[in-house]
């Protein structure tokens, strides 16, 4: 168990390349934090130089206050679950998972002891004859995982380790892993590019683009509280809706209509020094069918009328999707968020939101519907620089 | 219907069978008859017959006599032996490399490597002889294994660093995750891994070094290096006037057999498939 921390933790590949810059996280002992983002951010890279698989170009590398920069993998014991998993094919589990037992010199008995304490923690002992080659995705999850856990390391490294399995035993290894973390209490970096695992796993979330950290912090902080507009985009699923507008006269000029800004925002906006043209985000959560809503709550939010292009009945909520006219907001965020969720050049033209409304609902596709937001809820953004004009400390 | 179905998978597998018979006699009636001249008495050598009319194994007791015989197979196994030894650990450490890290030169390594394995070998044959004779390495057992080691090199640097590539990269990162140092990463996680294709090599640059007879009657002149192929071109019969076809004969068997046997007692371990498992794929 440790503590570690990355000080301005820098990569830069022989060829110029710059893949992680100015890393500065202290993952606290004991603690379970998620790099998250998307492919080419930084964060296998990051998770390489805490293990020791690759150099750190600057900064420095401290396990429990001392600096480990230099030491090789070996030397800074740390347990390491990769995305292929990595088993030993030519030895049983048993072997795999005593590997590092013997590695580390470990008299007979007690590798057996320790094997098959975490084969029973791992509902693998069944299993322990069977070469890898033999074993279900699950269970070669598990071996890996088993072959971490064996040695009681001062840190879990877990490089993707449920991308993997399928939809259903992803979910389920997701709970395991998070169970085994608590039951352990060791200290655990998990690299994920799936924005759901970083928001149900993690004490606390790192969110890097582009080889810088975007934000750290719990999950419900990162989802209530984006920093910028690509932490506001990646988090959450329906993501954020998007709208570009106009901030004139504590009023907020959108695609949906003018609104007045409520006093927190103008508060919040006008302390950043908010531009005229901005982009606007609410959560499909924050709209609601405006004939469920009596006036007073009514009157706190603005409501619309649009036709409802796709109606999805999910049971407990209906998701309605509508599409504005006007152009779509846009801003480098936005472009590589879309890139990466490969909903590039959908060719469409306006804004396409989505709305969560509650089951009662009334709406049906084709017809107009009635929809009112909070306006409270509001997060604007600096179209220049994608930073959170409503961001409070 | 299910009639109808197993009618044509027998009628397949009997077609297939017979190409298989096809194969297999075409193949094997050219050691079969060396096999049968080898076990025939001196005088139903010329019968024609395919299976021998007087069984005999006089033919082998007459080689093994001969000091030309047991000297070559000597030096045969020797030469062979060293040169597929310092072949296969050179060949590994350079296929590790080139399939494993990024160098300068890597691209003409082994644009080099490949020229060597196609460039005639009789074209050297003269140059060589030269430079052995002046060099003094003519007619001794360096003077064969040095060209062997060149040009089985290539091929087991080729064989290898397929093998080599097949293991997933991630096993040695996990090895070393787990507390191995480099060495103990190679030695008990890579090396057992690529131990089929080692293995593999090792047999094909034996074959290659065993049946060669070019450079074997080229660079050797006396017993003191002459090896098999090219001492059963000197064998002569107990007299002038006599064949020795028996011999000859009786002779390209025994050096058969430690071909077979080598690949038989192998071919366990040559198992395609041996790191499925490791990762999911």
């Amino acid at each position: 168990m440790a503590e570690i921390v990355l000080d301005k933790v820098t990569k830069r590949y022989p060829d110029g390349a710059l893949a992680v810059s100015d890393v500065d996280i202290t993952i606290a002992d004991g603690e379970f934090i998620i790099l998250v983002g998307p492919s080419g951010c930084g964060k296998s890279t990051t998770l390489n130089m805490i293990a020791g698989l690759e150099d750190i170009t600057e900064g420095e590398l401290r396990i429990d206050g001392q600096r480990v920069n230099e030491r090789a993998p070996k030397d800074r014991d740390i347990a390491m679950v990769f995305q292929s998993y990595a088993l030993y094919p030519h030895m049983s589990v048993r072997e795999n998972m005593a590997f590092p037992l013997r590695l580390a010199k470990v008299d007979n008995a007690t590798v057996t002891k320790k094997v098959e304490e975490a084969a029973k923690v791992l509902d693998l002992t069944q299993h322990l004859d069977r070469k890898p080659g033999n074993l279900s995705g699950g269970q070669r999850q598990r071996v890996a995982m088993g072959r971490a856990i064996v040695r009681n390391p001062k840190a879990f490294l877990m490089d993707e380790p449920l991308s993997n399995l399928d939809a259903k035993l992803r979910v389920q290894m997701r709970t395991s892993v998070s169970k085994l973390q608590r039951r352990l209490g060791t200290t655990t970096v998990y690299v994920t590019h799936d924005q759901t695992e970083a928001m149900t796993l993690g004490d606390r979330v790192v969110v890097m683009r582009g080889g810088l950290v975007q934000q750290i912090g719990s999950p419900q902080s990162l989802y209530e509280q984006p920093k910028n507009l690509f932490v506001a985009g990646f988090i959450g699923s329906p993501s954020m809706n998007f709208l570009p507008a106009t901030l004139e006269n504590g009023e907020v000029n959108t695609p949906l209509g003018a609104f007045p800004l409520t006093d927190r925002v103008r508060g919040l906006v006008e302390a950043a020094n908010a531009p005229r043209e901005v982009i606007i985000g609410l959560r499909p959560e924050h709209f609601e069918d405006a004939t469920l809503l009596d006036d007073t709550e009514r009157s706190r939010g603005g409501t619309f009328t649009a036709t409802v292009e796709v109606l999805e009945s999910m049971g407990s909520d209906k998701y309605a999707y509508f599409t504005l006219e006007g152009d779509a907001a846009t801003s480098a965020e936005l472009d590589e968020l879309a890139a990466d969720a490969g909903s590039h050049d959908t060719g469409d033209a306006g804004s396409q939101i989505v709305t969560r409304l509650s089951a009662a609902s009334g709406a049906a596709e084709g017809a107009e519907a009635q929809v009112w937001f909070d306006a409270d809820k509001l997060q604007v953004f600096d179209p220049g620089d994608g930073r959170n004009l409503t961001y409070a400390d | 219907m299910a009639l109808i179905g197993a009618t044509s998978k027998n009628g397949a597998r009997a077609r297939w069978a017979l190409l298989d018979f096809v194969v297999v006699v075409y193949a094997l009636v050219p050691v079969l008859w060396i096999v049968s001249l080898s076990l025939k008495s001196k005088e139903t050598i010329a019968d024609g017959n395919f299976i021998p009319r007087s069984w005999t194994l006089q033919n082998y007791v007459d080689i093994f006599r001969t000091s030309e015989f047991l000297r070559a197979l000597v030096n045969s196994i020797g030469i062979a032996i060293i040169a597929t030894v310092i072949a296969v650990v050179l060949g590994t450490m350079a296929a590790y490399a080139i399939a494993r890290l990024d160098f300068p030169g890597k691209q003409v390594l082994v644009g080099v490597s490949l020229l060597i394995a196609m460039f005639p070998q009789v074209s050297l044959v003269s140059p060589l002889f030269e430079m052995e004779r002046s060099l003094g390495l003519f007619d001794t057992w360096p003077g064969l294994i040095l060209p062997y080691i060149t040009f089985a090199l290539p091929l087991a640097i080729y064989t290898l660093s397929a093998f080599f590539r097949e293991i997933p990269w991630e096993l040695e990162k996990a090895a070393k995750m787990d507390g191995a140092t480099p060495a103990q990463a190679f030695r008990r996680v890579i090396a057992p891994l690529a131990a089929p294709g080692v293995f593999t090599t090792a047999i094909l640059v034996f074959i290659f070094c065993w049946n060669d007879f070019l450079f074997a009657i080229s660079l050797t002149s006396t017993e003191a290096s002459r090896t098999v192929p090219a001492a059963l071109s000197f064998f002569t019969g107990s007299s002038q006037f006599e064949d020795p076809t028996g011999t000859i004969s009786a002779a390209a068997v025994v050096i058969t057999v430690p071909i077979i046997l080598f690949v038989l007692f192998f071919q366990r371990r040559i198992v395609a498939g041996l790191t499925s498992g490791a990762v999911k794929g």
